[in-house]
């Protein structure tokens, strides 16, 4: 699991409160782990901090499940 | 009670009569203060007044959306990078029968009394999500309620705040930030000065409490509003009006 993967990861399980091992790649926010829709907003204000990269609104409406997350950092990390 | 050492609000409007009451109050209760406006001697000599300490002057034209956001992260780097409490204060009337009134008249009234609001609000919302600690509190106005003749554009800025800030209380209620309304009635300030003596009186006729409000009335509200003590209440108006609408 790369680096980045490991990262989102653990700020998805910190934020939610949930299990790590629910936490996988094709887990839908809001339908797997439960998240609300700020939530999920919360989240990506978080992946920009960790990763130091902006995340436009309207590429953060498609990232939905975590491999969505961290798909989009792998392209445009800074970090 | 009310105590607000160490907590961080950013005033518009604070030039005018209600808005420096609310400066001024919050400040007395221990909060750090951003004075906004456009008049930059008048916030500057309020600022003096208030000692100096613990106030930062933040001028800011609300009519227009870049310098609105750009007052959001101005105020926010003057305050130390967090703004706890934002008070929507700022408004403008320009008033005109509905069949006169020009389009430049309504737009600039719901530019700046009800979209510049919204503005800052989003614009502070993100470090009071991180915080899980907000107040958002709007001044709207009786009138918002009632009607006026004269003030459909006023009327619907004020009333667009109440209905805004009861969707986005109900938005972020769960992250410990409150969005609420203080809505005055006649209070004594520059704008109900203008009003001659028969005009007076026959708005006094219709107040319960026989007497306009003072400036320092409203803020009480705002201070309360802000306090850890009204952390329970949200998307709420609070009417202060010596009973001149009792709703």
């Amino acid at each position: 699991m790369s680096d980045i993967a490991e990262r989102v990861k653990k700020i998805v399980v910190d934020h939610l409160g949930v299990e790590e091992s629910k936490v996988t790649e094709n887990a839908s926010f809001i339908d797997d782990l439960g998240a609300d829709s700020l939530d999920t907003v919360e989240l990506v204000m978080a992946f920009e901090e960790e990763f130091g990269c902006e995340i436009p609104d309207d590429a953060a409406e498609k990232i939905l499940t975590v491999k969505d997350a961290i798909d989009f950092i792998q392209s445009n990390s800074a970090s | 009670m009310f105590d607000l050492t160490g907590k961080c609000a950013l005033v518009t409007g604070a030039s005018g009569g209600i808005g420096a009451a609310i400066a001024k109050a919050l400040h007395a209760q221990g909060a750090t203060v951003a004075l906004s406006g456009t008049r930059v001697a008048a916030l500057e000599a309020l600022a003096a007044g208030m000692g100096g300490e613990r106030v930062v002057v933040t001028p800011g034209n609300l009519s227009d959306a870049a310098a609105t956001e750009q007052l959001a992260r101005d105020a926010e780097a003057a305050l130390g990078g967090r703004i706890d409490i934002l008070v929507n204060n700022a408004g403008l009337t320009r008033d005109q029968l509905a069949m006169r009134m020009k389009d430049e008249d309504w737009q600039q009234v719901l530019d700046v009394n009800l979209t510049a609001a919204f503005r800052l609000s989003r614009a502070v919302l993100r470090g009071m999500m991180k915080r899980r600690f907000g107040r958002i509190i709007a001044i709207t106005s009786i009138v918002g309620v009632t009607g006026n003749p004269g003030q459909t554009n006023y009327a619907a800025s004020k009333a667009g705040l109440i209905g805004m800030s009861k969707a986005l209380a109900a938005e972020v209620a769960s992250r410990n930030i409150t969005v609420n309304c203080v809505a005055p009635g006649f209070i004594t300030t520059a704008m109900t000065d203008a009003l001659n003596a028969d005009q007076k009186d026959k708005l006094l006729s219709a107040i319960p409490a026989g007497r306009m409000g003072e400036p320092a009335e409203i803020a009480a509200g705002v201070v309360y509003l802000a306090s850890d003590e009204a952390a329970y209440i949200t998307g709420q108006t609070l009417h202060v009006n010596g009973g001149m609408a009792m709703i």
